[in-house]
């Protein structure tokens, strides 16, 4: 059946503290080539078929339940279309 | 008078919630969320807690619990609502307050007891404070930082929506110190701190909180 996977992010202006957290993180265990991080969502909805009327329904669902249009973006992108 | 108490699976403030409500003398009325049904009440507590475990996002889920399509209805009516730490969260998911409320900026689960200023005292839940009235009541939460875009924040402090901001501390990180808002009409309030934790003073911080029960009492006898 095929996957798709919806990416939910916090949005570039809201603070991500998470994300904050694991940069911290990171420099103090030598990691110092990373310049930012940000820590977002991964979603995998199992569906029938990714037809247009599909994939429509699942950026409501994103939009609707998965994300909080207020501070997070979202990305729907079909992983296999078999 | 007879005030709803929400509980959700993962609610903890309910009961504290529904003694605040009976010690200013009106009858707490608890409800479920899975009922489809506010058994009359006149005005509704949206308790703190972690409902459905804060999973997904901080009051994603219980918003679309049953007895939320009722209380959403009954806002828009009117109905006074006073939404605590995770009521807000629910508040603002559920678009009834504008905004959101993220992980605290330093990361680390807040605990303690915190100054506030009554920033607008004409709303259901605040007529009983003086117009800037200083109060303590405790705080307690891992994602309680307001944020709204610059516009949002400008709309809500010129249109008096602001009900109370953080004084000394600001112990979440929220934008512009906001410890609470309201709607356009001041019937429906979020609050991150607890009034209902401090009642009695034999325990917590006094009985500061109080003022937000009574409130709600006089705005109901107001319209009666």
């Amino acid at each position: 059946m095929p996957r798709v996977v919806v990416d939910v992010m916090p949005k570039d202006e809201i603070l991500d503290p998470q994300g904050r957290a694991v940069h911290g993180a990171l420099r103090r265990l030598g990691f110092d080539g990373v310049a930012d991080v940000r820590q977002g969502k991964r979603f995998e909805l199992t569906i029938d078929d990714v037809s247009h009327e599909a994939l429509a329904e699942v950026r409501r669902i994103a939009e609707t339940l998965l994300s909080n249009p207020v501070i997070e973006s979202f990305a729907v992108r079909v992983e296999d279309g078999r | 008078m007879r005030l709803g108490v929400v509980t959700f699976p993962g609610s903890l403030d309910d009961v504290d919630a529904a003694r605040a409500v009976r010690i200013v003398g009106a009858e707490p009325m608890r409800l479920w969320h899975g009922e489809h049904d506010l058994h009359g009440v006149d005005a509704v507590v949206l308790p703190g807690g972690f409902s459905y475990g804060d999973y997904l996002r901080c009051g994603a889920i219980a918003r679309f619990a049953p007895v939320m399509t009722e209380v959403i209805d009954a806002a828009a009516r009117g109905m006074p609502v006073l939404g605590i730490c995770n009521g807000f969260q629910i508040l603002c998911e559920s678009h009834l307050l504008p905004g959101a409320l993220i992980r605290n900026e330093h990361q680390q689960f807040v605990c303690r007891d915190q100054r506030l200023r009554i920033t607008n005292a004409s709303t259901a839940w605040t007529n009983a404070y003086e117009p800037g009235a200083e109060i303590v009541v405790p705080i307690k939460n891992g994602e309680g930082g307001y944020v709204a875009d610059s516009a949002t924040l400008d709309r809500l402090e010129g249109e008096g929506r602001v009900v109370a901001r953080y004084v000394d501390v600001n112990p979440n990180g929220s934008l512009r110190d906001i410890a609470g808002i309201c709607n356009p009409g001041g019937t429906v309030v979020g609050l991150m701190p607890h009034p209902e934790h401090a009642v009695e003073s034999l325990c917590g911080p006094g009985t500061d909180g109080l003022g937000f029960f009574t409130s709600a009492l006089t705005a109901l006898l107001a319209r009666a």
